[in-house]
């Protein structure tokens, strides 16, 4: 079979991957027949499903329809405010998606509601890359933050902090006890009345960003949690 | 053809730092150099010692600048006061206007501008000492911070200038050979795809010489190229053989 790396290696952007038997997906392009890397990125072999994944270390966050992203807020216009989403494309969030439906938005004060510096969670409405993305708050679980540590981690690791099915983040949550909201874009934010409990957040954080690309990280982040005296359950 | 009476090559056929004539000089490329920007490089090649910083894709100011179908890609390389000897002034010369558009140009094709359109993907490059072949090596370290940065690419581009002295091709010119040889040949490659993404020539060159120059820069190139890779995945290797060092 043509495969010209092994799994878990690292890849330049144009090194060859496999032939185009193989299906490639994440940072790849394909050229006369075959499968090429675009990024500097981690690859995933899996030969049963002939699937090679290249993953890249770093990215910047594109918004991407329903995700929920963490953004602060820029500037105040008359009918919309300007978020920062940690992207190339500065996000709208507009007066109808934050007021209660029948509001004259232009009549009213937008800065008395949200001005800038407030931290939102939010949720991209549409985003394709001709305008820039729309945001609303009007649902469960998002809005305006008031309280805790906000953390900004490389985007291309978020995957790897929220774990498969939310099992990572699950687990950092209910061994610490505190709260972990993960946006898309590479921010989180840690709520918990407790000091210690919140660096040691911040902590797991980091090295979830410096060693998403080993391998046995969820092992690690146990092993971490133990070695400061604290249980995890073992569910998985 | 400059009259001179320097002597570039002695009588065994070495150059004035002892090289042979398709020898070129000992590399040195560190990806991830500095921590602010999205991604960077810090090359030494010879005496050069060259940083490179990318940032974005990003919002671009001013936002004319920003084009609907493609990302904006911006260069700037400027000359350190104290990387010549005698001192640079620190103004924006000709020099470096020009060097900052074929450095672009040189990198652009490599880059896939399409994916992140009205953005801008800023590249500066700063040349901390120089000793000839300054926009070669440059283009090398870009490539690497281009990739350190995660921006997507088709291939990473290395770049080596060939010159003439007593009518032989020299391989990586220095500083010395630059002013007093007969001609001066940049040549910049994305390795995979064979082609060539800078080519400029100071001097007269039969068309052998140019074949065979390209056909020395292409064999250098390919060194510069394993460094850049290198470089690149040493980075992460260095972090994985730790975690699993202290396991």
């Amino acid at each position: 079979m043509p495969v010209y790396v092994r799994d878990r290696d690292i890849v330049v952007p144009g090194e060859p991957l496999a032939s185009q038997l193989f299906k490639g997906e994440g940072a790849v392009y394909v050229e006369k027949r075959k499968i090429y890397a675009k990024a500097l990125s981690v690859v995933e072999i899996d030969s049963e499903s002939k699937v090679i994944r290249a993953i890249p270390l770093k990215k910047k966050y594109l918004p991407a329809k329903g995700d929920k992203v963490i953004g602060k807020i820029v500037d105040v216009g008359v009918t919309h405010w300007t978020v920062d989403i940690n992207s190339p494309y500065p996000a709208i969030l507009q007066a109808t998606e934050v007021l209660p439906r029948p509001t004259d938005a232009a009549r009213m004060d937008l800065s008395k509601i949200l001005k800038p510096g407030d931290i939102v969670v939010a949720k991209v409405i549409v985003f394709d890359l001709t305008r820039d993305p729309l945001l609303t708050i009007k649902e469960r679980g998002l809005g305006k933050i008031t309280k805790g540590t906000l953390v900004q981690i490389d985007p291309a690791k978020i995957p790897r902090l929220i774990g498969k099915k939310g099992s990572m983040a699950n687990m950092i949550r209910k061994a610490l006890g505190v709260d972990l909201i993960v946006g898309k874009n590479g921010r989180v934010i840690i709520i918990s009345d407790d000091r210690e409990k919140e660096a040691l957040a911040i902590l797991i954080i980091r090295k979830i960003e410096r060693e998403a690309h080993v391998s046995g990280l969820t092992d690690r982040i146990k092993k971490f949690l133990e070695s400061y005296g604290i249980e995890v359950e073992n569910n998985a | 053809m400059r009259s001179n009476n320097v002597v570039l090559i002695n009588e065994e056929g070495l150059r004035v730092d002892g090289r042979r004539p398709n020898e070129m000089r000992p590399f040195k490329i560190i990806a991830g150099y500095l921590s602010n920007a999205d991604g960077s490089a810090y090359i030494e090649l010879g005496r050069n010692k060259i940083v490179a910083a990318v940032y974005g894709p990003r919002e671009v100011h001013p936002k004319y600048l920003a084009l609907p179908h493609r990302a904006t890609v911006r260069c700037r390389y400027s000359m350190a006061p104290f990387s010549v000897e005698e001192r640079k002034s620190p103004g924006r010369s000709r020099r470096e206007i020009e060097l900052s558009k074929v450095i672009r140009e040189a990198l652009e094709p490599a880059i896939f501008v399409e994916e992140y359109p009205r953005t801008v993907i800023d590249i500066f490059i700063q040349v901390l000492e120089a000793d000839g072949g300054t926009r070669t090596a440059s283009i090398t370290a870009a490539s690497v911070a281009l990739a350190d940065a995660g921006i997507p690419m088709r291939d990473l581009v290395a770049a080596i200038a060939v010159g003439k002295a007593s009518d032989t091709l020299l391989l990586d010119l220095n500083g010395i050979e630059d002013q007093y040889g007969d001609g001066d040949m940049p040549i910049a490659i994305m390795p995979r795809y064979n082609l060539v993404t800078l080519f400029q020539a100071d001097g007269i060159f039969a068309p052998e010489e140019i074949e065979e120059a390209l056909k020395m820069a292409r064999e250098a190139i390919y060194k510069l190229y394993e460094g850049q890779k290198e470089a690149l995945k040493r980075k992460y290797l260095k972090i994985r053989e730790e975690v699993l060092s202290s396991e």
